[in-house]
């Protein structure tokens, strides 16, 4: 079901990218929250890899080209405004995606119905850094407005239809288009002007083309588990 | 229960003939009863100081414990183990803040203490000054570290300090789950392939020492101890706890078909306890004074995250100005408008 490992792999990698800020961030209150939100899409992930397979053996036995997540959720943390404005972008992506599948009798319904409480809350937790940081210091200020420019053409990757996920992708990029730029204004920041996708990114994540911080991601997460093989952990 | 109320302290103030000696007697006399000292009650100077001192370091002591074992979340071998270890780095971050809150309502700040961690005059545990080197370090820490810090930390639940109590009673619940769940990973590992048993042996042989080295000094070394005894913020000394940590290992590293890297450990049918080796104090010695593997690191990955998160601090501060209205103009019309007046 390649359905599952695209949202599964979306979920893992984002939930790993933010597991590597444990120990990092700017205040004890964002350690629990970010570490929550990595939890949360952590569990997300073991339910639909385990629908596909074997959540381990997906995990940590593909190679890079097997994975089937979009490029903007492996980006780099970069500082914490990149990390957030990756956290708006996606988490207003999967929300209308969960909503639109728990309203559904598709395979993901049970799983989204449950998951949408927990999206609710890290879009939530995105969009109040993204104002606090857009309207905070000239500094903060700057720096999400690079992280939302620099993101932005990863976006367009986020409504590429996905195989056997039985939703209307169009309604989805009009709500997505309705949200994240409406937060972007009250944060006084500008819309990024660019296309939301490059040559190379468009749905390119969906069939395994990655960038190149994802391999070194996925060597550093499979290294052990592939260093014993057979072995139970 | 209150020891002296404030009002009553605020009444003494008034009487500076033998007024100390009062708050004092009265102070002396909750403590014997047991009864909870609370924030608003009077103390003395140096039992305050010394309820900061000790907090702060426990503090302290979970924020930068998320480090050694942070540092294997990105390699934890299976989604199930990673979700583990990441909640239980969550939990640690929480009882910073329990910790934090608590140690504020004797009249310091989170910022003033951290600051003091970021410039070395404030300490933190130091087993925190150990690497992780495989991912049976993960399990080690859970099952020895996070025994010890058990054992010390249950009968801080009943320590005199009300809010210090009252911290430890949550964080003891969350810790005892940790520590099984590390016991959980250790025994599979012990079970698992030859490899693997041999990560494990080798992880409980690197962190058993530092683990006995967690309950401090030995009593006649011990700084703080009589008085902190005294005044029920201990109720057991370094020795004591010390010796109580050991006989509840051996029967479990049997358990785990594992061995504690001590030729000394044997049943002394006499004491009805274990005897036990010598700990290397002067390596205890070093370590605290900064020369452990790990100070440099632990510390300047601290000072790190908190230098490069002071923009997203000032961030949230010059946001919260803008957008809230001023304490004399808050009291507006349903209208709910938010401008603040000109």
């Amino acid at each position: 079901m390649s359905a599952a490992l695209a949202l599964g792999d979306d979920a893992l990698v984002l939930s790993h990218r933010l597991g590597e800020w444990a120990g990092h961030a700017p205040v004890l209150e964002e350690e629990v929250a970010l570490a929550n939100i990595a939890l949360d899409l952590l569990g997300q992930a073991r339910i639909l890899l385990s629908l596909a397979g074997d959540e381990d053996e997906l995990a940590y036995l593909r190679e890079e080209r097997a994975f089937r997540n979009v490029q903007l959720v492996e980006q780099p943390n970069g500082d914490f405004a990149h990390t957030i404005a990756r956290q708006l972008y996606f988490s207003a992506y999967q929300r209308l995606l969960y909503e639109q599948l728990a309203s559904g009798e598709g395979a993901f319904a049970g799983l989204a119905a449950k998951a949408v409480k927990e999206v609710a809350y890290h879009q939530d937790h995105a969009e109040h850094w993204t104002l606090r940081l857009g309207d905070g210091t000239d500094e903060s200020h700057d720096r999400m407005q690079r992280a939302v420019d620099g993101l932005w053409r990863f976006t367009g990757e986020l409504f590429e239809p996905v195989e056997g996920v039985d939703i209307d992708w169009q309604a989805l990029r009009s709500g997505w288009l309705e949200s994240v730029p409406a937060v972007l204004e009250r944060a006084t920041l500008t819309l990024p002007t660019g296309p939301q996708s490059g040559a190379w990114t468009a749905g390119a994540g969906r069939q395994g083309i990655h960038t190149e911080p994802f391999g070194r991601m996925i060597a550093e997460m499979q290294h052990l588990h592939r260093s014993h093989p057979g072995a139970s952990w | 229960m209150a020891a002296v109320t404030a009002d009553q302290t605020a009444q003494a103030a008034d009487r500076p003939q033998g007024a100390d000696e009062v708050l004092e007697a009265a102070f002396d006399a909750a403590v014997a009863a047991d009864e909870r000292i609370e924030p608003r009650d009077w103390m003395p100077d140096a039992y305050r100081a010394s309820l900061v001192r000790q907090m702060a370091q426990h503090a302290h002591s979970e924020i930068i414990g998320m480090q050694p074992e942070a540092n294997w979340i990105s390699r934890a071998p299976s989604l199930r183990r990673k979700a583990i270890l990441m909640a239980k780095v969550q939990d640690e971050a929480g009882h910073g803040l329990y910790l934090y809150s608590a140690a504020e309502t004797l009249g310091t700040g989170r910022e003033e203490l951290l600051d003091k961690l970021h410039a070395g005059r404030q300490r933190y545990s130091s087993i925190f000054n150990y690497p992780t080197l495989t991912w049976a370090d993960v399990g080690a820490i859970g099952w020895l570290v996070d025994g010890a810090a058990i054992t010390n930390q249950v009968p801080l639940c009943r320590c005199s300090y009300g809010p210090y109590a009252r911290a430890m009673v949550r964080i003891c619940k969350e810790e005892s789950f940790h520590q099984r769940q590390g016991y959980e990973l250790l025994l599979t590992l012990s079970r698992g392939t030859p490899a693997q048993r041999e990560m494990a042996q080798d992880a409980v042989n690197r962190w058993w020492w530092p683990s006995l080295m967690m309950f401090g000094p030995p009593d006649d070394a011990s700084a703080h101890s009589a008085q902190s005894m005294a005044w029920k913020i201990k109720r057991h000394s370094n020795d004591e706890l010390r010796q109580r940590f050991v006989d509840i290992c051996v029967p479990q590293a049997e358990a785990l078909g594992l061995t504690l890297p001590d030729p000394d450990i044997r049943w002394n049918e006499e004491r009805g306890q274990h005897d036990f080796g010598t700990i290397d104090w002067k390596e205890f010695q070093e370590v605290l004074k900064g020369n452990g593997p790990c100070n440099e690191q632990r510390l300047g990955q601290r000072r790190r995250a908190h230098e490069e998160g002071a923009w997203v601090r000032d961030a949230a501060a010059a946001y919260a100005e803008k957008h809230t209205a001023p304490a004399h103009a808050a009291p507006r019309t349903a209208a709910g408008n938010g401008e603040a007046t000109a």
